[in-house]
């Protein structure tokens, strides 16, 4: 970690409260670094989507599996890291939500709102087995700049 | 702002003032039993008026797309009424749009559906 690197690491249990928790805390720090109201939005329903996608598909509501969050601001970005205990998946394997015959799913748009709001967008293997999200929001996307 | 559903009736159609987030755990699972409701009562006209809906995410966008259909399966249509731009955004990024019929004024979706 850098002098200037500022990272919160949290654990959550796999339950639907932790999806609040995780918005709530990701939004403050946002917040506080100066990104603006729009870009909040963002980010917030990023990490909710992550969140959910943790909790419902990693640890599938596991009492005995957790959600580790680490927020960081970095020089030039804030970054997130979502990763849970379960047993990973790759990107090719999810469903495009915009092709014609998924249209109508009630489901399976979480990454796909992840990716179009977050700057970059990572999917890799947690050190526990699980999948591992990475976002980042450059800061430049901040009126008011860095903190 | 917590969600909240208030139907009523114009010209034989039913308009939902939703109000406040359609979320998991919050506004998507109300959302569901009010149009299961609403389909019981036979009332298939349906519109949900969006205006003081700040937040949805991919369950209440899921939730949506789920009345969508469950309403046109049983003869009836389903259709949006004054969105936010958050929500507005939601549905052109997801491409929605095209699913959806979507209005900016009351008059203009009654008229819609004779």
């Amino acid at each position: 970690m850098t002098p200037a690197e500022k990272r919160i690491e949290i654990t959550l249990d796999s339950v639907l409260q932790s999806v609040e928790l995780a918005e709530d805390l990701v939004l403050r720090v946002a917040g506080a670094a100066g990104f603006d109201e729009e870009n909040c939005h963002r980010i917030g329903m990023s990490v909710r989507e992550g969140v959910i996608n943790a909790v419902n598909y990693g640890n599938q509501q596991s009492p005995d599996k957790k959600v580790r969050m680490s927020v960081a601001l970095l020089d030039d970005k804030m970054e997130i890291i979502v990763s849970d205990e379960g047993k990973g998946f790759r990107l090719e394997d999810v469903p495009d939500p915009l092709a014609e015959e998924n249209l109508l799913k009630s489901s399976g748009r979480g990454l796909f709102l992840i990716r179009a709001f977050m700057d970059e967008f990572d999917l890799r293997r947690s050190r526990h087995g699980g999948a591992e999200l990475v976002l980042t929001k450059r800061y430049a996307d901040a009126p008011s700049g860095r903190p | 702002m917590a969600f909240k559903a208030t139907p009523r009736e114009a010209s034989g159609i039913t308009i939902v003032d939703v109000s406040g987030r359609i979320t998991l755990g919050e506004g998507s699972a109300m959302m569901r039993e009010m149009i299961r409701d609403l389909l019981g009562k036979g009332q298939k006209k349906i519109v949900l008026n969006l205006a003081d809906v700040n937040y949805i995410d991919s369950s209440g966008i899921g939730e949506l797309v789920s009345g969508f259909t469950t309403v046109r399966n049983q003869g009836g249509e389903l259709k949006l009424l004054s969105l936010t731009k958050k929500v507005h955004d939601l549905l052109q990024i997801t491409k929605l749009f095209t699913v959806f019929e979507v209005y900016n004024d009351e008059p203009s979706v009654l008229s819609s559906f004779r």
